[in-house]
């Protein structure tokens, strides 16, 4: 029998790029789209994807749901549950453009919407949680309905084929964005699926990878313990839910939350400074099981900034590079040299190493 | 003994007369007197029937001209009464007495640990090479707060409960003095404080003489509370309340009379001579709320400062009880499979009694994810983990840690010769008679314990690098990394892996 | 220098270091063949009653009283270790009396037989060291003061 992603565990090789203007200023998709076309090698056609910040400013504060139906059935049965948890301002289709290197679509839907404050007040819960909880309701229980995108202001773009034909599909250069990330996808399993593609999206969190973790069941097996299903078996799914865990549930900076995703060695820390070495101790021994290992680059995406991060051995490879108000993270400096030919101070971050980057404070989101 | 009592000895002493070179170090090193030499005939004589098979006289003959068979003078043979079982019908008709035995269970009953094998990395992500690269198996066992918290000025508050940490993710289990000898117990105490981890006092307390090796000591307060007072509490790293013990769920521990001398008396506080039998239950414990009273009697009485373990053996039930210790405020659960050893315990209830430890640990790892709070408590297991492979197969399946004694005690020379309950230790572990005890140096059972200890920690570094794992909390209840072979869909589902091939 | 010395403690009489001792300065390779049906010449003895037992040998001591005394110049020191070349002894057994730990007896021929620390026997280390199964006996440096 042949098994559909998410009913096996399915592991891939990828690139990986992204840019962010430090000054919020919007770029169209075109340029991302170009980063991965050097890499063309590093992804089989099973799966590519983009995301894309600040892309809904009309509707920013709502969460714009991207959604993949296998069809009108299920749709409707999704519709009409999400007509029950939140208050729905628009629903359309996604627009796309069909073109022979992309086949097999499902129907891809938007929503943006709000929760009731009715309901958030009810449950004791945020908005964050609430929409969480939504994103993981569908996820499992309505099938053929998969949401694979769920922030504000933000959106996931993501199909089977490779990246620079999925760009072209979804129209990115109709979009406008301070922040891209994309992804081209080598599964090691075929077939490769539209949900199983990158970018993972949980609420504003991005994550795309690549890399095969080795932690991946002792991760999965700890996230599943707060409210998170992992219903695709992919790394990449599996870091989301951490960073969501960590950064949003336990309160962690980027800066800490990389500290147990890529936790410095035992002796590494037992040389830092006193008060650091303290802190890098309590986070090892308080979250052992969301310590990742094996090789991995990743680059999460949330409002206002990017965090690139390497496995502590960097088992992977990934180079940054700034011009400008602009900053480059990418799988190869080709891939920085096509977005800006005269990128500047290319540098490649130590294992364990975060590289983060924020838009400048003042600057419209 | 003759007539229908009499039995044929389990073993022969074969001896090459031509190696024999009188040298009667066999006859000097047998504390059963199996060997005697007969200087009339210049030669040496031996009586099969004191013969335990402890290999004593094997491992120092000089001249390898001994070696122990077992006897081929059987009963008929019968698939349903075998010679054993007929040979306890004899004995007891005899004796009109319980059988006693010692060591674990040793039944032909399902290892799983046998049954299960390690991933390693191929292509698709790189195996990592400890010999190069950094390889982490350090462990922290102890409660982890479920929220964190910052001070005014938005710093992690860094106060935790009190851990345990270890270099290593195996511990020494409970063997008491008295049921184990002064030696063996140096022996232990110091390769742990040596290998940075922990060794357990047992129900028997702790002698004066290993109070210095404290901070490497977990000690133990049992159904029969020997040697607990206040100091003793003080002077260990860790408290463990022991609820049972694999090879003998639902009795407590017994020490016979003949090992109570002045030394384990005044260690237990209790008479010279007198047999030191541990109550079934904990008398104050009759149901979970007295456990949580207990354990926070002991948290009070030593401010805070020490995890508490609440040790139980693995039983039908196992995953409930868990969840309720879990939810008593124990800092860890330690969870003794059915094939743990024992200094002395009744044959039927070793043979009969608990589960299997494999199945234990995945049903209560599952569980206590289930509820949420497998992260309340730390997990660590014992009753027959041979090899760093089983501590691998243990970590994947979701224990913390892992309890040896077994292994330990081989590597003191133990020979399993299973008759510990006789206090006649011919290697100087099982005992407390001073000739015995004197032949286990513990400057070599320091050693060795140390020695096997660093090798386990080099083969688990191996079998991580293989899997592509660098540190053991990546290991930990990652259980992708294990698959079954030739077990059924019961046994796959209890422990949460894939058959082989799939 | 390195000596053997004896830690009473952990001896278990079980008089294997003498057995060790024979064979290894028997010039035989096979302990049967050296030892079977043969008295034992050991250079090391179990001393000791139902309580206690310890090995005697040579110390070696730094102003051997032995070599003081031999009148025929057998006895003598190489590199610190007290040494005798036994087709020089006259069988005499003056070291024997002379030796306050009664480590030197005569040997099968009455010349007189010590511990010599298997450095000629071609051993490299002295047998009843590396034989002993309790480390009872140990052959280590210990610095002069502590003899």
């Amino acid at each position: 029998m042949r098994l559909l992603e998410g009913e096996f565990r399915n592991p891939s090789g990828c690139a990986i790029s992204a840019v962010i203007s430090r000054n919020g200023e919007r770029m169209s998709g075109e340029k991302i789209i170009e980063s991965m076309k050097p890499m063309h090698e590093r992804s089989n056609g099973l799966g590519g994807g983009f995301a894309g910040y600040g892309i809904y400013p009309e509707y920013k504060d709502l969460f714009a749901l991207h959604i993949f139906f296998s069809g009108t059935k299920a749709r409707e049965e999704c519709e009409a549950y999400l007509r029950g948890a939140l208050e729905l301002v628009k629903a359309e289709v996604i627009p796309t453009r069909t073109i022979p290197a992309i086949t097999d679509e499902p129907l891809i839907w938007r929503y943006f919407a709000t929760p009731l404050r009715s309901v958030l007040a009810s449950m004791q819960v945020d908005e964050n949680e609430y929409i969480a909880r939504v994103v993981m309701h569908i996820n499992i229980t309505i099938e053929g309905a998969y949401v694979f995108s769920s922030g504000k202001n933000m959106g996931v773009f993501k199909a089977v084929g490779y990246p620079e034909d999925v760009g072209v599909f979804y129209r990115l250069e109709e979009y406008e964005a301070y922040s891209w990330t994309a992804h081209g996808r080598y599964p090691t399993n075929t077939p490769g699926w539209w949900g199983g593609a990158h970018p993972f999206a949980l609420l504003d969190w991005t994550v795309v990878h690549n890399g095969e973790i080795s932690s991946y069941d002792a991760n999965r097996r700890c996230i599943e313990m707060y409210g998170y299903k992992c219903t695709l078996q992919t790394d990449t799914e599996v870091i989301t839910y951490i960073a969501d865990y960590l950064l949003r549930k336990q309160g962690l900076s980027l800066e800490e939350a990389a500290g147990v995703i890529a936790a410095p060695f035992w002796d590494t820390i037992a040389r830092r400074p006193e008060a650091e070495r303290r802190e890098l101790e309590y986070l090892r021994t308080v979250f052992p099981s969301l310590l990742i290992t094996g090789p991995f680059s990743i680059i999460l995406g949330f409002t206002g900034g990017l965090m690139a991060l390497n496995d502590r051995l960097k088992l992977r490879s990934m180079v940054t590079a700034e011009k400008g108000d602009r900053v480059y993270i990418a799988s190869e400096e080709a891939a920085i040299r096509a977005m800006e030919p005269g990128a500047e101070h290319i540098y490649a971050p130590a294992g364990g190493e975060p590289v983060i980057v924020r838009v400048r404070e003042g600057c419209s989101l | 003994m003759s007539g229908i009592n009499y039995i044929y000895p389990d073993f022969e002493v074969v001896r090459r007369d031509e190696r024999c070179i009188r040298c009667r170090v066999c006859e000097r090193q047998c504390a059963n007197e199996v060997h005697r030499f007969d200087p009339e005939r210049d030669m040496l004589i031996s009586d099969e029937s004191k013969c335990v098979n402890c290999q004593r006289c094997v491992s120092l003959c000089p001249t390898r001209a001994l070696k122990i068979v077992r006897s081929d003078c059987r009963l008929r043979e019968n698939a349903n009464w075998d010679g054993d079982t007929i040979r306890e019908i004899y004995k007891q008709a005899a004796s009109g007495g319980v059988l006693l035995s010692s060591m674990g269970n040793p039944k032909p009953l399902p290892v799983y640990w046998d049954k299960l094998l390690i991933n390693a990395s191929q292509v698709t992500n790189p195996s990592i090479d400890p010999l190069r690269e950094p390889m982490e198996t350090r462990v922290f066992l102890g409660k982890k707060p479920e929220k964190l918290t910052r001070d005014e000025n938005g710093k992690l508050r860094t106060d935790l409960t009190p851990q345990l940490e270890l270099s290593l993710p195996v511990m020494f289990s409970a063997m008491s003095y008295g049921s184990i000898s002064y030696n063996a117990h140096a022996s232990l105490a110091r390769a742990a404080t040596e290998l940075g981890t922990y060794y357990n006092t047992g129900e028997g307390g702790l002698h004066e003489d290993f109070y210095r090796y404290g901070p490497h000591t977990i000690v133990q307060v049992a159904s029969g509370r020997f040697g607990v007072h206040e100091d003793f509490l003080e002077a260990g790293a860790a408290i463990e309340i022991k609820m049972g013990q694999g090879a003998k769920p639902g009795i407590g521990g017994h020490l016979p009379g003949a090992k109570v001398g002045p030394d384990v008396s005044r260690t237990r506080m209790i008479p010279e001579g007198s047999d030191a039998i541990s109550p079934a239950p904990h008398h104050d414990i009759y149901s979970i709320e007295d456990l949580r009273q207990l354990v926070w009697s002991l948290k009070e009485a030593t401010e805070h400062r020490k995890p508490v373990i609440v040790k139980v053996a693995a039983v039908h039930n196992i995953a409930a009880i868990a969840s309720g210790i879990a939810r008593s405020g124990a800092d860890i659960i330690a969870i003794d499979g059915f094939r743990g050893g024992t200094g002395a315990a009744p044959t039927r209830i070793r043979d009969h009694v608990g589960i299997p430890i494999e199945l234990a640990l995945a049903s209560v790892d599952q569980r206590l994810r289930d509820e949420g709070i497998r992260n309340n408590v730390s997990l660590v297991v014992g009753g027959s983990i041979r090899s760093s492979a089983d501590v691998v197969k243990a970590v994947a399946l979701g224990a913390d840690a892992c309890y040896i004694a077994t292994a330990a005690v081989l590597a003191l020379g133990c020979h399993l010769c299973r008759t510990c309950q006789t206090g006649k230790c011919n290697w100087g572990i099982a005992t407390q008679q001073p000739e015995l005890a004197r032949r286990l140096n513990p400057d070599i059972g320091a050693e060795r314990l140390t020695n096997l200890m660093t090798a386990w920690k080099r083969e688990i570094m191996e079998l991580m690098g293989g899997m592509g794992i660098n540190s053991i909390e990546a290991l930990r209840g990652n259980r992708l990394m294990l698959r079954g072979v030739g077990l059924n869909d019961a046994e796959l589902r209890i422990l949460g892996i894939s058959h082989a091939g799939e | 220098m390195k000596r053997v010395y004896v830690n009473e403690e952990w001896c278990l009489g079980c008089h294997l270091c003498e057995y060790n001792c024979a064979f290894a300065n028997s010039g035989e390779s096979d302990m049967v063949k050296a030892l079977k049906g043969k008295t034992l010449y050991p250079r090391i003895h179990v001393e000791g009653d139902e309580q206690i037992t310890y090995a005697v040998s040579c110390r070696h001591c730094a102003d051997p009283l032995c070599v003081r005394s031999c009148i025929s110049g057998a006895l003598h020191l190489e590199e610190g270790a007290v040494c005798i070349s036994r087709d020089k002894c006259v069988g005499c057994l003056t070291c024997v009396l002379v030796c306050p730990y009664g480590a030197i007896a005569p040997g099968p021929d009455g010349a007189a037989l010590k511990c010599e620390l298997c450095l000629s026997n071609g051993r490299g280390e002295p047998a009843c060291a590396a034989g002993c199964p309790n480390r009872a006996i140990v052959y280590e440096e210990r610095g002069e003061e502590s003899r």
